[in-house]
């Protein structure tokens, strides 16, 4: 039988063996690397958005600017919210789950390594899709949501919106793959004793995101599917001109589009959440309470879709029932804020970076918040609808809320993935200019929008009154600038200087800090046994009669044992052929269909080789943590 | 104790900071899209509810952060400090922040409600109606009452309410004057309705509010509220049957006006029938919709012109003729007409001083 399966799972190629090089990062299924490959990607990807904004914002600094003509600041907004969103976000908060999360329930790798290995893969080729509509004629240039009469093929003309629709079926194939594999690996791979409310805060939030992808995005995918049909077929689902409501694609694309957002910021509430009690030397706030207000918030996000349509005459009954839903989802939310202010109080707060952003997460994300609810009053939000308003707030939720919270993430975890420390003075300064330069950069976009300045508008005359604020604004995405170059120093300044992390740098809490910096391929010598919520925090430390932690004696054990024999599955060539041959597919719909044939073909032998593949090669030696 | 005390002060500065910021911006004359300006009872009922809400949301906010601000100076580590004692939470706690809130947002939910009742419709049994029609990238406005269509400016009389209905003719579009009402969405094979009454004489700038196109930035149009007298000759003056000019440059830009093709778009005898708009909407060419253009009977009337980008003087005119597209681009007329693309039709520097001269002779 060995034979067999080695024969069959050697039908395209031989096992790849190479654990150092380029091959071995294109092959590899560790989560480790490809957590790593994601956040890369995701940061080269956080650069090019930012690119565009600057772009936006230099045009908008003064009336009637040429910088860019309006058809190319038409494709920057499309395209800046396209990236930040599926290319940044989004990717920036698997490369975290792809990390952190075997590591934090106590896993040698996620419940399926090639599938791992496949969404990455599928993201990178998904949105180098997209961006390539840059060179071939024209990015997608229907704004992010991409309102249906405009992206029909009598009103877009060009192939940017069919880059758009195959990009974003690709990117979406990725995240369903990514989010299944969550799903198990989170209820499956736990440690022993690590019940569910034992997961790390982290962890929770991770599962309800997974959940959420894997309900939002068929919604998306089905309306883009139709979409494709209606341009590539001539089918008439959104075709006005054939009688079509055009309101069928908002709702379709909002049912998708609001519980995106709640996949955007929950990772980062959970970042928050485990960064909060470490530098407060104090567990969690309401633990239980800060989990069920994320999964209410993930079940109430099914019921505000339409608050995004107050303008389009759904009537003052279903605005009614869309402005209370989205008013009261503010109460979950204000509890995890107010359990964070109580995971502070009476600890004893140390301002690391990490701590900064977080601290600066709350404070954002407050304001967001507050620009949410009055947003969720359907008859003022007439006036704040589709103007500088909502940029302004959604930037206080997506960037003051999702990119700092991320930062503080990347600060907290980033000794362990690298095994050595950013420098923090680096750090601190960056953290001011980048939290500084935001606000510069969003604050007045409120009085803009209240001003009456519609968004999507590549020009504005001089007699509006919206010079100033507009100059102000943009002088702030230059202070992002220097602050994003400052975090770009001081990575590769600390890569080769940096100070040496050991273990446990911040008197950690969670697993993850109980093996080495970085961790081993298989992470765990021994998979431990779970017992308390701050699981390696119990190890550390017992509690006197008044709470207060009393240092436990280590005992000797625990020295760094090389494990005996680990068996680790084997880097494998079919995720990444099946991710090629999948965009091929989507390639050739965009130029020749014989690509897509090719594609097919490709994809074809990839899953059937990959079916085949036995997960661990049985010529593999167990692994020696070459990482 | 005593160093919590300018905590307080201090956030009490800043609000008053941010109050006096928005402050100026609704006092200074020079913002004609300014929300904190109503003119009309749509709009300020829109503010009067933003307000409420925007003072609820700056006390949670003080209140909050402060909270925040107060835990992180109060419980910084100091050195030589003891671990603190681990608490895990606090039921009671949980509770009042959960129904603190819930309270507070309970009744902001009972005025939104009331307010979207009262806004739905107008009080008044016997507005004025005005059926605007939205096109990539102008409005045009149909008074059905009075047989007058127009584009780019609508009049209304000053203390009438005005009941719209909207559609429009390629895209979403959104119908939005700040200073009388709020948006609306203009939706293709969506009939939607919206109403606003202006208080008081004026000119009110409008725009469109979702996303068109290419020229999105360029279609702007204005209200020109009048006093009921002035409106009612406006309407008379609209109903007049059109002028021909019957000397001079002006003669010579009506024959341009027919030789180059202007009149297979624009209307200048009067109201566009329903069987000429049906005639002239032929389907679409490379993404632009074949539909009428706006009709240019009164067109000397009206003080805009191109999406109410330009005010409708000589040398406007003529830049937009020379070069539509350098003014507005992607706007149809560049794109579709022939005098624009017919090299045989191309105005010369004479036909477009004709044209001036003949356009602005349509009062």
């Amino acid at each position: 039988m060995a034979t067999a399966n080695q024969m069959l799972g050697g039908v395209l190629a031989k096992r790849p063996v190479s654990a150092t090089g380029v091959m071995s990062w294109i092959t590899t299924i560790d989560h480790k690397r490809i957590g790593i490959l994601y956040g890369v990607t995701a940061f080269i990807f956080f650069i090019l958005g930012g690119v565009e904004a600057l772009l936006m914002r230099l045009q908008l600094s003064s009336p009637e600017a040429g910088v860019v003509s309006a058809e190319v600041y038409s494709q920057m907004f499309t395209m800046h919210g396209t990236t930040m969103i599926f290319l940044v976000v989004m990717p920036m908060g698997a490369a975290f789950f792809n990390f952190m999360i075997p590591l934090m329930i106590g896993a040698r790798d996620v419940a399926f390594p090639r599938l791992n290995a496949f969404s990455y893969w599928t993201f990178l080729f998904g949105a180098i899709l997209l961006n390539v509509s840059f060179l071939t004629g024209g990015a997608p240039n229907v704004g992010w949501f991409g309102y249906s009469p405009l992206t029909n093929d009598t009103f877009a003309i060009g192939r940017g919106v069919d880059y758009w629709i195959l990009g974003l079926q690709v990117l979406g194939i990725s995240s369903l793959a990514a989010a299944f594999n969550f799903i198990v690996t989170i209820i499956n791979m736990r440690a022993p004793g690590m019940s569910m409310m034992k997961l790390p805060v982290f962890v929770w939030m991770t599962l309800i995101v997974s959940f959420l992808l894997v309900l939002a995005f068929p919604v998306l995918t089905v309306a883009i599917t139709l979409l494709l049909f209606d341009r590539l077929f001539g089918t008439a689902f959104f075709d006005t001109g054939a009688g079509a409501n055009p309101l069928i694609w908002q709702h379709f694309f909002w049912a998708f589009g609001h519980p995106e957002v709640y996949i955007l910021i929950l990772p980062a509430m959970g970042i928050v959440s485990e960064v909060l009690p470490v530098f407060s030397k104090k567990p969690l706030f309401g633990y239980t309470v800060v989990v069920f207000s994320g999964v209410l918030i993930g079940l109430m996000g099914w019921g505000v879709w339409s608050h995004h349509m107050f303008t389009v005459g759904l009537g003052p009954v279903a605005n009614s029932a869309f402005a209370l839903i989205t008013m009261f989802i503010a109460v979950p939310t204000g509890i995890k804020i107010f359990n964070w202010i109580g995971t502070m109080w009476g600890g004893s707060v140390k301002f690391t970076t990490a701590m900064l952003f977080a601290i600066g997460f709350i404070a954002m994300f407050i304001i967001g918040g507050l620009s949410g609810v009055m947003h969720a009053v359907a008859p003022s939000d007439t006036q704040q609808s589709d103007t500088y308003f909502v940029v302004a707030h959604l930037h206080y939720v997506l960037f003051g809320g999702s990119i700092l919270g991320l930062f503080a993430g990347i600060y907290y975890w980033w000794p362990k993935i690298t095994g050595r420390l950013l420098n923090e003075l680096m750090g601190k300064a960056q953290f001011w200019l980048f939290f500084i330069g935001f606000n510069v950069t969003f604050f007045p976009m409120h009085f803009l929008g209240m001003d009456g300045m519609p968004r999507r508008v590549y020009t504005y005359s001089a007699d509006q009154g919206w010079e100033f604020w507009n100059a102000f604004s943009t002088v702030g995405v230059f202070l992002i600038g220097i602050s994003l170059i400052l975090f770009i120093h001081n990575v590769i300044h600390t890569n080769r200087k940096g100070e040496r992390a050991g273990n446990d740098p911040w008197n950690g809490r969670t697993l993850e800090w109980s093996i080495p910096s970085p961790p081993p391929e298989y992470n765990f010598a021994v998979i431990p046994t779970v017992k308390d919520r701050d699981a390696y925090w119990a190890e550390k430390y017992s509690e006197d009669p008044d709470g207060r932690p009393i240092p436990k004696v280590q005992g000797a054990a625990q020295a760094e044992e090389k494990p005996v024999k680990i068996h680790m599955p084997t880097p494998s060539y079919y995720p990444v052929l099946l991710a090629a041959g999948l965009t091929l597919i989507a390639g050739g719909l965009l130029s020749h269909i014989s690509v897509s044939v090719i594609g097919g073909i490709v994809s074809l032998a990839a899953i059937y080789s990959w079916a085949f593949e036995p997960a661990t090669a049985p010529e593999s030696t167990p692994s020696d943590g070459a990482y | 104790m005593l160093r919590r005390r300018p905590l307080l002060p201090h956030w009490l500065l800043i609000a008053a900071c941010l109050s006096l910021l928005l402050l100026l911006i609704s006092c200074t004359p020079s913002h004609p899209q300014s929300t904190f300006d109503a003119a009309g009872p749509v709009s300020r009922s829109q503010l009067n509810l933003f307000w409420v809400i925007f003072w609820a949301s700056l006390g949670v906010f003080v209140v909050v952060v402060g909270a925040l601000l107060y835990s992180v100076v109060r419980f910084r580590e100091k050195p030589g400090q003891a671990m603190p004692t681990q608490v895990h939470g606090n039921r009671k706690l949980e509770i009042a922040w959960t129904v603190a809130p819930a309270l507070l947002l309970g009744a902001i939910a009972v005025m939104t409600v009331q307010t979207l009742f009262e806004l739905e419709d107008p009080p008044s049994d016997n507005p004025l109606q005005v059926r605007v029609v939205a096109h990539q990238w102008w409005f045009e406005a149909i008074y059905p009452e009075y047989n007058v269509t127009t584009a780019n400016e609508i009049n209304v009389p000053v203390g009438r309410d005005v009941s719209f209905t909207l559609d429009s003719e390629d895209v979403i579009h959104s119908f939005w004057v700040p200073k009388l009402s709020g948006k609306m969405d203009v939706i293709p094979n969506v009939t939607n309705a919206t109403w606003f009454r202006a208080d008081e004489a004026g000119v009110f700038y409008g725009q469109c509010a979702e996303f068109c196109g290419v020229a999105h930035a360029l279609m702007k149009f204005r209200v020109v509220a009048q006093p009921p007298e002035e409106f009612e000759q406006w309407l008379a003056a609209q109903q007049a049957p059109a002028r021909t000019p019957t000397e001079g440059a002006a003669l010579a830009g009506q024959t341009v006006f027919s030789a180059k093709g202007c009149i297979v778009c624009h209307t200048v005898t009067g109201p566009d029938t329903e069987a000429l708009r049906a005639s002239r909407n032929r389907g679409f060419l490379d993404g632009q919709p074949l539909t009428h253009g706006p009709n240019l009977t009164h067109f000397a009337s009206r003080g805009s012109f191109a999406g109410s980008i330009m005010e409708t003087d000589d040398e406007n005119l003529a830049a937009w003729l020379r070069d539509p597209e350098q003014v507005k681009p992607g706007n149809r007329m560049s794109r579709l007409a022939a005098a624009f693309n017919d090299p045989a039709l191309e105005l010369s520097e004479s036909d477009i001083s004709a044209l001036v001269a003949y356009l602005q002779s349509l009062e």
